[in-house]
């Protein structure tokens, strides 16, 4: 069945992603549903907030759109029209087998005006909710908590702020709310709050919707090899993952700011359960046992691209001087010794990961991450890192300046770790080891990419009206 | 650090053969209760490594783990989880070291947080 998904007008490359992974949730026919069908309304543009979408049944769309945190909310359409005249021409021919059981007596409901890119007057919206008497109503209005929620949804032109193109023309939904996002979450989860946070935490929202992408479920194991402060397994834990996370930096990982103030604490405030494994270790030489393989449902991280965060991994003083005889530790200065570390360049911490993920993921687990990639180029798509392990199905922009974005790219694992790919791993790993030097120019893009941008705070958007392929405020914000 | 990080672990220094199970050196265990989840434990169940799992436990004070499990059939007994939880989960090596079996290399452990950092001579 056809229902009306209403987003927030945020995030709009995240949109469809995150309402696709969450039927993988919650359709029991997984393969049948691994794509949905959508369409547009009427008038509508590609990132306008309304889209439909077919869905096998109201459960499936309830939980869905709860579960979601873009989803403002997912509606049976009970009629549409360009005109309130054409509304109820459309309501009324609305089956009334769908329409009654919602209008009995004893029931509690709400009418809503909602309005996309206006503003309604409050007199005008009790005006347009007066104008229902067509539809026979024989419950009790209940503003606070009803049973059931309807929506007159309005859109007409919707202003140049929202970056849309201009409205062809008016149209208006009337449907019953069946779910939508808890977006309480947010402020309760926000960084502000956050007891031990780094430069890089990641952000509430964007967390939760990666733990979405990763399907983080109760019963399930998520792991973060470049975990820092534990903000994307603190969203796989509210959805009830066991989480185990990896850190280079001992600092970050341990340590913290102290007994009340480190990765732990930042579980402990949502009185979520503890991560069940963390460590200090370097996913270049990660220190897994031979033969451990298909543990972890899924892999979620933000990798340690460019200056803020950049990536280190072990050996660094032996490889950056290039020497022949390996550096050698004093043994009196051991049991103190701090490793000293190289530059992590980004296509080898990109190797090591899908190496990481295509091992230790189990058959349909997933892969989520994030990709630095330069809006200059058009062909970003065919830049995406691939490994033959891995299908490619989800990838949410997310513009950060002028001249860079992130893309979260959601990976599923579709074929096993064969002895082949471990070992084309292996030899590439010592390519990297021997080839250190080559391999680290890349680095540069990426540390530009991930730290601000002064020439675009200093011009503002004047520059961004040039450009020759539109881009959407959505993917800003 | 609990006993399922010990047994995912090996010391992956460069050029030693003998990696897992690595030694546990205890200092301090804690027991903390955990979420039990079935599902949870019927899909780590196997990927243990089980002697390895069974003497770790018995290093840091829990000897009730049956030496052999040859048979899945065991993951229908209550009993059975709920012993293969608290091992699994409850027990945390607070304060300690993992030793490398075969160099005896320690990777400290500290506020449970093992250290499997190498040093430059060793990758
Ligand atoms: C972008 S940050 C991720 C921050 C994290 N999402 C958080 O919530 O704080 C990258 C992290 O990777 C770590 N890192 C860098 N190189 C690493 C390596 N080779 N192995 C493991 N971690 C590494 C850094 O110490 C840093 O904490």
């Amino acid at each position: 069945m056809w229902y009306l998904c209403m987003f927030f007008h945020r995030l709009l490359d995240y949109r469809k992603a995150e309402v696709e992974s969450l039927a993988q949730l919650f359709l029991d026919d997984k393969d049948k549903w691994s794509s949905l069908e959508w369409r547009i309304p009427l008038h509508h543009h590609p990132d306008s907030p309304f889209h439909y979408v077919n869905l096998p049944s109201e459960d499936a769309a309830r939980n869905i759109a709860n579960r979601s945190i873009l989803v403002k909310g997912i509606y049976e359409i009970w009629g549409e029209g360009g005109s309130y005249e054409e509304l109820e021409e459309s309501i009324r021919s609305y089956p009334d087998e769908r329409k009654l059981p919602y209008l009995e007596p004893g029931t509690t409901f709400k009418i809503t005006v909602d309005s996309f890119g206006k503003v309604i007057s409050f007199q005008d919206q009790n005006d347009r909710i007066k104008g229902f008497t067509y539809i026979p109503f024989k419950g009790q209005v209940n503003l606070k908590n009803p049973d059931h929620k309807f929506w007159v949804m309005e859109t007409d032109d919707y202003g140049s702020s929202n970056g849309l193109p201009p409205v062809e023309g008016r149209r208006i939904f009337f449907g019953r709310e069946v779910g939508g996002a808890d977006r309480s979450l947010l402020p309760t989860y926000q960084l502000k709050s956050r007891n031990y946070l780094g430069p890089t935490a990641m952000d509430a929202e964007i967390a939760f919707l990666m733990a979405n992408q990763a399907l983080a479920t109760p019963g399930k194991l998520v792991y973060d090899p470049f975990v820092g402060t534990g903000s994307i397994l603190v969203a796989a834990a509210h959805f009830g993952a066991m989480t185990m996370g990896a850190d280079i930096d001992i600092r970050v990982v341990r340590d913290g700011r102290g007994p009340d103030c480190n990765v732990w604490s930042n579980f402990k405030q949502y009185g979520l359960p503890m991560p069940v494994g963390l460590l200090r270790a370097d996913n270049n030489l990660p220190p897994w046992r031979s033969g451990l393989k298909e543990v972890f449902d899924a892999i979620i991280c933000d990798p340690p691209y460019g200056v803020r965060a950049g990536g280190r991994k072990s050996g660094g003083r032996k490889l950056l001087k290039g020497t022949v005889d390996p550096y050698t530790v004093p043994d009196d200065k051991r049991t103190d010794h701090i490793p000293s570390t190289g530059a992590y360049s980004l296509v080898e911490c990109v190797h090591d990961l899908l190496d990481l993920a295509a091992r230790m993921l189990i058959m349909g687990g997933r892969l989520v991450f994030f990709y630095p990639v330069l809006r200059e180029d058009d062909n970003v798509e065919n830049h995406f890192p691939e490994h033959p392990c891995f299908k490619l199905i989800a990838t949410s922009e997310q513009i950060l300046s002028s001249r860079y974005s992130r893309v979260l790219l959601t990976m599923v694992k579709i074929s096993p770790y064969t002895e082949e790919i471990a070992e084309a791993a292996r030899i590439k790993h010592i390519d990297f080891r021997e080839n250190h030097l080559k391999w680290l120019e890349d680095g540069n893009l990426h540390s530009a990419v991930f730290s601000p941008d002064p020439q675009l705070t200093a011009t503002g958007d004047s520059k961004l009206g040039k450009e020759p392929k539109p881009k959407y405020r959505g993917k800003y914000v | 650090m609990r006993l399922l990080t010990h047994n995912m672990l090996s010391s992956n220094i460069k050029g030693v053969s003998n990696r897992f199970p690595l030694r546990i050196e205890v200092e301090k265990v804690l027991e903390k209760q955990g979420d039990f989840n079935a599902d949870f434990l019927r899909n780590m169940f196997p990927k243990i490594e089980w002697k390895a799992f069974v003497d770790a436990a018995r290093t840091i004070g829990y000897a009730d783990l049956p030496e052999e499990v040859d048979d899945s059939s065991i993951l229908t007994s209550e009993e059975f989880l709920n012993k293969f939880h608290h091992a699994l989960l409850e027990l945390h090596l607070e304060e300690g070291a993992l030793v490398c079996p075969e160099t005896g290399r320690r990777f400290p452990v500290n506020k449970g947080i093992p250290n499997m950092l190498l040093h430059e001579d060793e990758v």
